[in-house]
């Protein structure tokens, strides 16, 4: 037959209160072997407390190609930064 | 009292420590990478819970006094550890076999456990129970895409569960000291989840599209001490550095 | 190199290195960039799994409980450490069972070092505090390096690899102080180690082809013989608190250098055993193509479960 497990990604959150983090990849028939394996590869020291895995070929990625239009027109949007503002000295915290 | 309750402790403990070491001799020879890295998960909670059974065992013995005496420095007959979990990693299919028919006796077991009147034992299985279910899924998972795999893995599987089942029914053995410590309120009655141990297997063989396997004819011996032949191999390499120098430390 | 645009797409892509930003997948890269990491990230990955056995060897011998779930863990290591890196190469369009058929044809290479022999309980003290020594010294700079998922997998495999080199030398420390008997044991190991160990470095510079290009990628941050003088300057000293005989007669403190100077490495030997005639080349290679074909009928068997499983889903 010969045919490959796919691939998976894996997002691990470290504890509650924080988000799932991308941890890494690995290979596994179904969904569920991709948690146990996940389990398994990225948590023996204790790293998680909730695993997401989520087939690689499911991903939708933005091309690098388009980070010109995708990303450069929000470097220019200063004013939606606190610094653009001016404030009296006196006011501290804002 | 104290001789009893070390002889107990072994039976328990010589089970994972031999199970042990044949998932250690895998170790970068699995099927994947993945699955190579989770046979050694199950190895290194099998012996950590060893290692704490013996620490315990340590204290209530006056020849053996050290964990490592104790896992090393036996004569085979002293070993009581069931047959089943010496039987040899022949294929994959042996493996996953061996494991499953033992992780659900272990389940039940230490959840049994966590009852005893001993408070180091129940200590023990607190901490187990969560390994052993865990090993209990992955092994029953396996059991599962193997028989409903393609057909030469049914037929592998299959055949390694046929070969291994006269080794269940030891599991339920109860020697006069597993008897003992049953009546002091410190051992497990394995005849109460007998059955239950039975339907659990059955169940997954049937979802597994496997067939349980009708054989009544069964083997014994391991709980006293009488192993199969595999054993001498599994203790050379296992005591061979305690035996070749004697007394000094590693 | 004729098309200009390329040219300037090429450019590019060396400032974004120099001003120290990383690669990513995605990104455009020079075919020569992917090619080189395919090869060096694959090897690396390859090496980490044959590692495996020279270890693993020693896995049912261990000489206490202690001592075995510590080898266990740090064999399993290995081999998560080999997969974070395959996953990297893959993250580069070639797939781990690609990686493998390379490995097995004998079309890649791994590290030479895995060729020798474990055939003693000191070896394996040996192995982590020396071979993982240098693999520590050869890695932290990769943590840094230019393609991301590799400096990614390199930080983890640093992290999680920090208790492999203090695991063997606790070993040795162990067998030095130990009777005469272990101390000869532990001296022996360190005389068949010690060679190897400086010739993981790689030729010399002088022999090196790859260096100047792996420096402008990062690849390399120091050169073969900057790195194997670093090894040998921290290694003497731990030898020597414990009482081992590096077997150089040649060693000798420089006050003028501060640094070791030591005899001649036999590179014959090297080479030897990098063009497949080690002590056990072909050992290590059986055993990996025997573990994959052994493993066939399980992964096909789960993909088609997987699969079987999937369609009744659909159905329903």
């Amino acid at each position: 037959m010969k045919k490959n497990w796919p691939l998976w990604e894996v997002f691990v959150r470290s504890k509650n209160g924080l988000e799932h983090r991308h941890f890494g990849s690995l290979h596994a028939a179904d969904a569920e072997m991709a948690l146990e394996n996940a389990r398994d590869v990225y948590t023996r020291r204790n790293e998680g407390v909730s695993i997401w895995v989520v087939e690689s070929k499911n991903i939708t990625a933005s091309n690098p190609e388009n980070n010109g239009e995708l990303f450069e027109p929000a470097q220019n949007k200063i004013y939606r930064h606190p610094t653009f503002y001016d404030l009296p000295d006196e006011v501290k915290h804002m | 009292m104290k001789q009893d309750l070390y002889t107990y402790i072994l039976g328990i403990a010589d089970n994972n420590l031999i199970l042990g070491q044949r998932l250690g001799e895998l170790c970068g020879h699995g099927p994947s990478l993945e699955t190579d890295i989770a046979c050694t998960n199950i190895s290194l909670d099998l012996l950590g819970q060893v290692r704490s059974y013996y620490q315990y065992a340590a204290q209530l013995n006056e020849r053996l006094t050290s964990e490592d005496q104790i896992a090393f420095m036996r004569t085979e007959r002293e070993y009581l550890n069931v047959l089943l979990v010496e039987q040899p990693n022949t294929n994959f299919a042996y493996t996953i076999a061996r494991q499953f028919l033992y992780d659900i006796f272990h389940k039940l077991f230490i959840q049994n456990l966590q009852n005893s009147t001993d408070q180091t034992l129940v200590a023990i299985a607190n901490k187990a129970i969560k390994e052993v279910s865990y090993h209990q899924r992955f092994s029953s998972d396996w059991i599962v895409r193997l028989g409903d795999g393609t057909d030469e893995s049914h037929e592998k599987i299959q055949t390694a569960i046929d070969d291994l089942w006269t080794y269940t029914n030891e599991l339920f053995q109860l020697t006069p000291n597993d008897e003992q410590m049953i009546k002091a309120g410190k051992g497990v009655n394995t005849a109460l989840f007998k059955d239950t141990y039975y339907a659990q297997i059955n169940s997954i063989l049937n979802e597994a599209t496997l067939a349980t396997p009708q054989s009544k004819w069964f083997q014994k011996g391991g709980k006293e001490g009488i192993h199969t032949e595999h054993m001498g191999y599994i203790l050379s390499d296992l005591q061979y550095m305690q035996r070749t120098y004697p007394n000094m430390e590693w | 190199m004729n098309d200009p645009q390329q040219a300037i797409r090429e450019k590019q892509f060396e400032a974004k290195i120099a001003r120290d930003e990383k690669i990513e997948p995605k990104d455009w890269m020079p075919e020569k960039y992917r090619q080189t990491h395919i090869r060096q990230i694959s090897q690396h990955a390859h090496s980490e799994v044959v590692g495996m056995l020279p270890e693993g060897n020693w896995i049912t011998r261990a000489p206490t409980l202690r001592r075995k779930v510590a080898l266990l863990a740090k064999v399993q290591d290995e081999a998560g450490h080999g997969l974070y890196l395959y996953a990297a190469c893959e993250t580069l369009g070639v797939s781990r069972d690609e990686l493998y058929e390379q490995l097995h044809s004998g079309k890649a290479k791994y590290s030479s070092i895995f060729n020798y022999p474990t055939i003693t309980w000191a070896d394996i003290g040996a192995i982590g505090w020396l071979v993982d020594g240098a693999a520590i010294i050869n890695q932290v700079p990769l943590c840094n390096t230019s393609y991301g998922p590799y400096a990614r997998a390199m930080i983890r495999v640093c992290k999680e690899e920090s208790f492999h080199q203090r695991q063997g030398y606790e070993i040795m420390m162990k067998l030095a102080n130990g009777t005469p008997e272990q101390k000869a044991m532990a001296q022996d190991a360190l005389n068949r180690w010690w060679w190897p160990s400086l010739m993981m470095f790689g030729p010399t510079d002088a022999e090196s082809v790859h260096t100047e290009q792996s420096m402008k990628w990062k690849l390399k941050r120091k050169s073969n013989d900057e790195l194997r003088q670093q090894f040998i300057d921290q290694t003497v000293p731990q030898a020597e608190l414990i009482g081992l005989t590096i077997p150089d007669p040649d060693l000798k403190w420089n006050e003028a250098r501060q640094s070791y100077d030591f005899g001649p490495i036999d590179w014959d030997e090297f080479w030897q055993v990098v063009k497949g005639h080690g002590p056990c080349n072909k050992e290590r290679m059986n055993a990996r193509v025997s573990a994959w074909k052994e493993g066939e009928w399980v992964r096909d068997a789960a993909m088609c479960y997987a699969e079987k499983k999937a369609a009744k889903k659909e159905v329903v």
